[in-house]
């Protein structure tokens, strides 16, 4: 199953790469649970100060009429405290409505608003998850930017992420 | 900010058994990071044994002064006092850092009566009338006690915080809606707004009621009134520190009693 991330729709996508696009892949695990709810997820590439350099999704409710949505944004304590304190939500291109299982592929054309200021250097993709009456997880993995068109650089999640990626795609 | 001294029911609350470490007082917040445009926190308040369990004593909320994130003073809203918790909500309209603090200025009093040891505890103008004109060994003592947590909603600022520079408080220098598991925090004590160097604080983690050791930890501050803490585990913590000294402002006290204690949430890494 491939969803493009909403930066398809908003036209950041459109039009034929310059370079080689920025694959992220985030699989969202099938779970055995009493009561499951789509998790709240966020994904980001930090610098080594742990600044946040570029928010690349949030996927939260976004279709609540009050916005209550909004009141568990905090539960990705990571995002929230590194990044989405700091914003107003929403945010065109970033965020988006909660994702089902099955794995979520974004990607970003190098000339992406997000990316070109990317000055090359030592980053990390983060990706964060949390479920209403579930659990948290934290992925992060080490990249060199830009990314070597060959490499793909994967880690995996124990609990509330299944596999996640990143990977230049011609 | 200037919290309303009605020492004599919080006295109650506080009228406790001798030992100053026999108890705590405490604040527990609902939530202290917290997102969304409409957030609200609900806050417990009570005096126990077990943090943060209610098992002993209402802490009473004639002191409670809610400073918001621009300095002002807001309303707790729906306060009730039960038998062993006092409760209240707050309305974080505007988004940043909100002080909650219960601060109680009074006296307590030991003397002996007709050779019998007695103890009193007070607001200093009753002094004189509730203690007997013949009371022996008489040792008046002011009591500063201020009590604290924080929450924020949205993004941390720093109006909240400012001192009032009379008493013991705490300067953070680590926000303290930015506590996280293994990470180091650092504050300062100061007393009537200069340092206070060489005082140790306790540092308890809540929820002992459900393992075997209390993993009490204590840090001294330095010559320039800081203390460092390093949180082993996500949860919420208690901290206390206290002081005595010779500056009390109740003419019949000779020594004033300086107390310090917060309530803060670590979340998980």
């Amino acid at each position: 199953m491939r969803i493009w991330v909403t930066l398809g729709a908003t036209g950041l996508l459109a039009g034929p790469a310059l370079g080689a696009d920025l694959q992220v892949q985030v699989e969202i695990p099938k779970l055995d649970v009493a009561e499951y709810h789509r998790p709240y997820v966020a994904v980001w590439i930090e610098r080594p100060d742990h600044s946040v350099a570029a928010n690349l999704a949030v996927w939260y409710e976004i279709n609540n009429n009050k916005n209550e949505g909004e009141k568990w944004l905090a539960d990705l304590r990571q995002w929230w405290r590194r990044a989405g304190r700091d914003l107003t939500v929403p945010i065109d291109g970033v965020t988006g409505a909660t994702r089902p299982v099955g794995t979520h592929t974004l990607e970003f054309a190098s000339d992406n608003a997000l990316l070109k200021d990317l000055a090359p250097g030592q980053y990390e993709l983060v990706v964060e998850a949390a479920r209403e009456v579930g659990g948290r997880e934290v992925l992060r993995i080490p990249f060199q930017w830009p990314l070597d068109q060959s490499t793909k650089l994967e880690a995996k999640g124990e609990s509330e992420l299944g596999a996640v990626s990143v990977a230049i795609k011609d | 900010m200037k919290p309303l001294l009605k020492w004599s029911t919080l006295a109650l609350a506080l009228a406790l058994p001798v030992s100053a470490h026999a108890h705590r007082a405490w604040l527990l917040p609902s939530a202290t990071v917290l997102s969304g445009n409409d957030a609200w926190v609900s806050v417990d308040a009570a005096v126990s044994n077990g943090l943060f369990n209610f098992e002993h004593q209402p802490l009473r909320l004639d002191n409670l002064v809610v400073t918001a994130p621009d300095g002002s003073t807001v309303n707790p809203q729906n306060p009730s006092t039960g038998k062993y918790r006092s409760t209240f909500d707050v309305h974080l309209a505007n988004p940043g850092t909100y002080k909650l603090a219960v601060v109680s200025d009074g006296v307590s009093a030991s003397y002996k009566d007709k050779g019998e040891r007695k103890r009193w505890r007070g607001k200093a103008e009753n002094l004189a009338s509730e203690i007997p004109a013949g009371a022996e060994d008489l040792k008046v003592t002011q009591n500063l006690r201020r009590l604290e947590t924080f929450v924020t909603a949205g993004k941390p600022n720093d109006v909240a915080l400012k001192p009032s520079g009379q008493g013991l408080e705490l300067i953070p220098v680590t926000h303290p809606n930015d506590l996280f598991a293994k990470s180091t925090a650092t504050f300062i004590l100061h007393i009537d707004g200069t340092p206070a160097a060489d005082l140790k604080v306790a540092i308890a983690r809540g929820g002992e009621r459900y393992r075997t050791k209390p993993e009490e930890q204590t840090a001294t501050t330095d010559k320039d009134g800081k203390f460092a803490v390093t949180w082993a585990e996500p949860g919420m913590y208690w901290i206390e520190a206290e002081a005595t000294d010779g500056k009390a402002t109740v003419k019949e006290a000779k020594e004033r009693r300086l107390t310090y204690a917060a309530t803060f949430e670590v979340l998980p890494e």
